[in-house]
């Protein structure tokens, strides 16, 4: 199949390099410390967070730092077909402790001991790099919940098809077989947290095809950044003195 | 906006729109912007010494903020204040928690806090308010003084060795607190004031503060003497008929709250909602001037979570603050 035409264009129209569009809104759930919504392109997910608050299972505690959970799903309805088990399988699983790791990294443990943070992610809409858009929905809500951090996480896919690399691949382009980096950085300490590929990719190709996702990766922190900013402004000015 | 879940009309979203700009020109006059987010580098003079606060880090020889949040300087102290964050204690405050279990010598309160509040039986006074070492017998009446899932209003006594969080209740004002709201809201909007009880006559309700974010609208109750004397027969009286339909005539009416006071508590409860919802900061004032704006206007108190409302709320307060940046010159 052709995922790149001779005139430079993807499928849906972008350029090998262009990214989906991106959308960010804070305060998605009344009722939990912190949430967000993020959106690449048909992607959607919502991010929920809870905590820092006390330990449920006691035996779980950590005498000298929080206790960091997470739980992905997928909803029923994010699928072309509706799925019949939305979590539980051994994929969300995998994911959940890819995501737990990864926010972990950043958060400041250690200043909240004996307590427990819990992260839920649920994709409303599936539409190829739902790894990626959770881990940047997660981040926001994190910040939103006041949870501090040494780092924003920011993370973005890349793919190599018909021998082009490809940023922030969609649902087609991620189940053409082809390899599909994931890649998380900490953008302002400039660190790699995630790094996650399958099907097998020439090394030469393989720096670039990264490059490529860490860029699109600065680009949807310098976004996030942009989102949280004017929301804290906002908050601040209608707090008044 | 969080909370409310609001239909505006075009006229409405341009109004608030317009409230909302007017706040935030204001704001900016009075201090100049200083709000970062995660990883910003906050700009210091090494020469002076810096103090490195909450809510910073050091990276490359830069401070650099771990939080949303303004950043505070104080001398050579920089700290990063956070708006939406979960509660932090600090000695002396006034709180208002629920009890979630009784335990040994202790009942553990949830106040919005990393953990569970501790409030020891030793740090409360009795309800016969006689000093003395708490007994055996007193232990297993705890149930008789809170109960799971009561409300209860204290003070924040300190942090143990061991990072518990202690609560003390040493006093009549604080105790348990019954016939009322409940509300909560992010514990930045509640600033620390000299006083965090206050008593609405004109409305015969109590208003609790608690710095925890937890706000209560109650039926005001004074601060009663005949509590010592009547408790030890009222108790023995309560173990007689504890079955709440044999409750006598006199009982009832002493728990009877009226039509009017239940009420003046739903619309007080209300108006904080709409102030929270709309992220502005919970003092008495703001209160009492938005419950009298919804009486002056006739509003019936659920029509005070609705659009309009809201808007004129919102038009309220940027009134309000002009009128104190005038006075301030």
């Amino acid at each position: 199949m052709e995922f790149v035409s001779p005139e430079g264009f993807r499928l849906d129209g972008r350029r090998p390099m262009e990214m989906r569009q991106i959308r960010a809104e804070i305060g998605a759930v009344a009722n939990a410390d912190g949430s967000a919504v993020f959106e690449m392109g048909n992607t959607k997910v919502i991010a929920a967070v809870y905590g820092p608050r006390e330990v449920q299972n006691r035996s779980q505690q950590i005498n000298d730092q929080a206790l960091v959970r997470c739980e992905y799903s997928m909803a029923n309805f994010s699928t072309g077909d509706r799925m019949r088990k939305p979590k539980g399988d051994r994929r969300s699983t995998e994911i959940s402790m890819v995501i737990r790791q990864t926010m972990e990294a950043c958060i400041m443990t250690n200043l909240m001991p004996r307590s427990q943070i819990d992260i839920f992610v649920q994709v409303l809409q599936a539409d190829g790099g739902t790894r990626s858009a959770c881990i940047n929905a997660a981040t926001l809500a994190l910040a939103d919940a006041g949870i501090p951090m040494r780092d924003l996480v920011t993370s973005c896919s890349a793919g190599y098809l018909n021998s082009t690399p490809l940023l922030d691949l969609n649902y087609v382009e991620d189940s053409a077989g082809g390899p599909d980096v994931t890649v998380g950085i900490l953008p302002k300490l400039d660190k790699v947290t995630l790094l996650q590929m399958d099907a097998r990719l020439p090394i030469d190709m393989f720096e670039n095809v990264m490059q490529l996702a860490i860029e699109g990766c600065k680009a949807v922190a310098n976004y996030i950044r942009e989102v949280l900013q004017e929301n804290t402004k906002q908050l601040e000015c209608r707090r008044g003195t | 906006m969080r909370g409310l879940q609001l239909s505006l009309n075009q006229t409405q979203k341009i109004r608030l729109q317009k409230a909302l700009e007017t706040l935030e020109y204001l704001s900016s006059k009075a201090n100049s912007n200083a709000s970062v987010t995660v990883a910003d580098t906050i700009p210091v003079n090494y020469e002076d010494g810096v103090l490195k606060g909450h809510g910073t880090a050091e990276n490359d020889g830069e401070v650099v903020a771990t939080l949303c949040g303004v950043v505070e300087r104080v001398n050579k102290l920089i700290y990063v204040r956070t708006l939406r964050a979960r509660y932090k204690p600090e000695i002396g405050d006034i709180i208002v928690g629920r009890v979630i279990e009784v335990a040994p010598k202790r009942w553990r309160l949830e106040i919005n806090f990393s953990q569970d509040a501790v409030l020891m039986l030793s740090s409360m006074n009795l309800p016969d308010g006689i000093q003395r070492r708490r007994t055996a017998v007193d232990e297993l009446n705890m149930r008789s003084i809170f109960e799971e899932n009561d409300v209860i209003c204290a003070e924040v006594r300190g942090f143990q060795h061991d990072g518990s969080l202690h609560l003390q209740a040493r006093s009549e004002k604080y105790g348990k607190i019954e016939r009322g709201q409940l509300l909560t809201v992010a514990p930045y909007l509640v600033k620390r004031r000299k006083q965090h009880f206050h008593h609405l006559e004109q409305y015969g309700i109590d208003l609790i503060l608690g710095c925890n974010g937890f706000i209560w609208v109650g039926e005001h109750v004074e601060a009663k003497d005949d509590m010592i004397e009547d408790r030890a027969s009222k108790s023995e009286q309560q173990n007689a008929k504890s079955s709440k339909y044999s409750m006598s005539l006199e009982e009832q009416e002493k728990t009877y709250t009226p039509l009017e006071t239940r009420q003046n508590i739903c619309r007080t409860a209300n108006a904080v909602r709409v102030l929270s919802s709309l992220g502005f900061s919970i003092t008495v004032e703001v209160i009492i001037e938005t419950v009298e704006l919804s009486i002056s206007l006739n509003l019936d108190i659920h029509e005070m979570l609705g659009a309009e409302f809201c808007v004129l709320v919102a038009e309220g307060e940027a009134e309000r603050r002009r009128r104190l940046m005038k006075k301030k010159g």
